[in-house]
């Protein structure tokens, strides 16, 4: 007890270079406690995009590509589906549902999807949960839209609004659906997937604004009315994507293969597990880099406190040699050091914690809004704590070296006062 | 009479082969006031270091209070010099991050015969420390509070003083404790010293290169007659 309490009172004695040290430390933890943070709750929210879905069905392409577009809303599909094949898998019977998934127009830089109103029905996320409104009800009328969370939030809509879908993908289109409005009948709750940041509307209505229109120009000369279209036979003639939900998992494989060798349209069955996993994969090696240099930050941060301790230690010799004639042994020297950096690194990481938390009130909604991560304010996991631990146990034991070399000095000293 | 220190056939040097100590025997009584002068580097801090327990001989015993060090471990070498000895040295025997209160406790942390003896004399361990300051005359509460840095050399040697007498220790040992003191500072410390280590009963060993001090003590040993290896430095 007596060595911890001088170890306190000399840290506090030499406290604006204690204070260095413990802010290098804090740093460094904050960032390594934050890289790991941010890469357990992207990952979360990876995971948690979709659930209880067993395939996606897109044009052939690659996996991830047909997760990106689909889900992720990333990127373009490069063919669709046509109707007739998604009528074929829809009435298979093995597949208890379908939602069928429509995208290439945009509002104001958020994606457009046309679906139907199974979507909400069948849509989960996280686990296992549907899409629930926050105000409103699904689209009934042809220009009904609802709205994902953020759109609303960012963009200032309420029921009621109206909007103007942009043709084709990107914030500055110019050519824009200007003669068929859309009135937003719905919102959803926030979710922390992309669909938050889509509105979504009828595949009839997508159908409907695009009924004169072709190859991404308006016909010259054409000009169907909004009413005049809404009594033109709307039926969709192709889709981008669509989910499928399985009566029995165990047909899920089956169905897949059957889809992937389709002989009369090239379709691509992927299953959204495997294909976020293999997402994840390829973003898990930039996130363990990341991991890394983070965790070399901290290595930097514990080799400064030696430095520190070190040129420390030549102008403590006096203070060994007292703490010897007045009965400290040998090994308490060495303890008294090696206290000393467990003290700064327990403080340094007590630091690191708070700055983090700090930073991440204040950082909560730029993150969000740019990345698309929620950073909630949740404690540490069990392995953050372990990792935590782990950087007091290394600022432990890199004291033992000023430790050893105190006591070195104490042995060869004695009680003699050097300087 | 029991000795309080004892050296027999001693012999110690720093490299091997080249004695700095050779001392066939030296006796100090309990209760003995000694004064121990050699020359600057003749290796009378090395002595001490020697009879702390600090250091080992290479050759022959120390027998403080009738134990021979030597039979003892390390841990239980720190342990003796801890409960039976209080050190002075030269100059900043203080640490400075402890009040002077603290500084002059700091044996009884370490050694439990000390603060057991000074809480049966007086009471509690800081009541024992300011009776000791009270002695050495500095009582002062306000004095008490200050960083022991700003106090001046004299004092500081005195609260040094304070806490080599706290627990009663058998053997006080004091090396050149008055080299940065004036004259009057000097004899004035020397007087307290002497006075303290009476009402205690503690042999006091006292080491300078300063013959003015003679006259305080009971017996003065030069360091070149008891060395036998007195050619060499
Ligand atoms: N830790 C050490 N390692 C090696 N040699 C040492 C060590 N300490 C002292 N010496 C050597 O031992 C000799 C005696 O040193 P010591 O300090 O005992 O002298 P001293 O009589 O106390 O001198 P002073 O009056 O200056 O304090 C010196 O030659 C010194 O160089
Ligand atoms: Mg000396």
């Amino acid at each position: 007890m007596i060595l911890l309490r001088l170890t306190a009172r000399s840290l506090w004695h030499r406290r604006t270079t204690a204070l260095l040290t413990l802010i290098t430390i804090g740093f460094s933890v904050m960032l390594f406690l934050g890289v790991e943070k941010v890469r357990t709750e992207t990952r979360n929210s990876f995971a948690n995009t979709l659930s209880g879905t067993d395939l996606i069905v897109g044009a052939r392409s690659g996996q991830i590509q047909l997760l990106l577009y689909s889900i992720f809303r990333i990127g373009d599909a490069t063919s669709n589906v046509s109707w007739q094949s998604y009528e074929l898998v829809k009435n298979h019977k093995q597949v208890a549902w379908t939602v069928p998934i429509s995208l290439g127009d945009s509002h104001r830089g958020y994606r457009v999807l046309g679906t139907t109103e199974h979507y909400f029905d069948h849509y989960r996320y996280g686990n296992r949960h549907l899409l629930r409104f926050e105000e409103g009800r699904r689209f009934e009328d042809l220009y009904d839209v609802v709205l994902g969370a953020e759109v609303a939030d960012k963009l200032g809509y309420k029921i009621g609004s109206e909007i103007v879908v942009a043709h084709g993908i990107g914030n500055a289109s110019f050519s824009k659906h200007e003669d068929k409005p859309f009135r937003v009948v719905g919102i959803l709750e926030r979710t922390g997937t992309p669909v938050d940041r889509t509105l979504h509307l009828s595949l009839e209505a997508l159908e409907a604004i695009h009924i004169d229109w072709k190859a991404g120009v308006r016909i010259p000369g054409t000009n169907v009315s909004a009413e005049e279209a809404a009594r033109v036979e709307l039926q969709p003639k192709q889709i981008t994507a669509f989910l499928v939900g399985m009566k029995s998992k165990v047909a899920t494989f089956h169905l897949q293969r059957s889809i992937n060798n389709y002989r009369k349209e090239p379709m691509l069955a992927i299953l959204p597990g495997v294909a976020l996993q293999q997402l994840w994969d390829m973003v898990g090696i930039a996130e363990k880099a990341l991991m890394l240099v983070s965790a070399i930050v901290v290595v930097a941060g514990l080799v400064g406190m030696l430095t520190v301790i070190l040129t420390s230690l030549n102008e403590r010799r006096r203070e060994m040699a007292i703490l010897r004639s007045v009965g400290a042994r040998a090994w308490q020297i060495l303890l008294l050091l090696t206290l000393e950096s467990a003290l700064l690194t327990l403080m340094g990481v007590g630091f690191g914690i708070s700055l983090l938390y700090g930073g991440i009130v204040l950082a909560q909604p730029i993150l969000e809004s740019h990345i698309g991560v929620f950073i909630p304010l949740t404690p540490p996991s069990i392995y953050q704590w372990k990792l935590l631990g782990l950087v007091v146990v290394c600022g432990t034991l890199v004291g033992l070296i000023p430790g050893y070399r105190a006591y070195r000095y104490s042995v060869a000293d004695g009680m003699t006062i050097r300087i | 009479m029991q000795a309080a220190i004892e050296l027999e056939h001693l012999k110690f040097g720093w490299k091997p082969g080249k004695t700095l100590l050779d001392i066939d025997k030296l006796r100090v009584d309990r209760g003995e006031r000694v004064f121990l002068q050699g020359a600057s580097g003749s290796g009378k801090s090395t002595l001490l270091n020697l009879i702390g327990g600090v250091l080992e001989p290479d050759a022959g015993g120390v027998h403080l209070l009738d134990i021979t060090l030597r039979a003892l471990s390390k841990t239980q070498r720190d342990a003796f010099r801890a409960n039976h000895i209080g050190f002075v040295f030269q100059m900043f025997n203080l640490l400075p991050y402890l009040s002077v209160l603290e500084n002059v406790t700091l044996p009884c942390r370490f050694s439990h015969g000390r603060k057991d003896k000074a809480i049966l004399r007086d009471g509690t361990v800081d009541e024992s420390a300011c009776r000791l300051l009270d002695h050495l005359e500095l009582g002062h509460d306000e004095l008490l509070r200050r960083p022991v840095t700003d106090l001046s050399m004299g004092q500081q040697q005195r609260v040094a003083v304070a806490r080599a007498l706290i627990g009663s220790p058998e053997i006080v040992i004091a090396d050149e404790p008055t080299s940065a003191l004036d004259v009057n500072n000097r004899d004035r410390f020397i007087e307290l010293l002497l006075h303290e280590c009476e009402l205690q009963e503690s042999t006091l060993m006292f080491v300078s290169h300063d013959p003015g001090l003679h006259d305080h003590f009971d017996r003065v040993i030069d360091l070149h007659h008891l060395n036998q290896n007195g050619s060499k430095q």
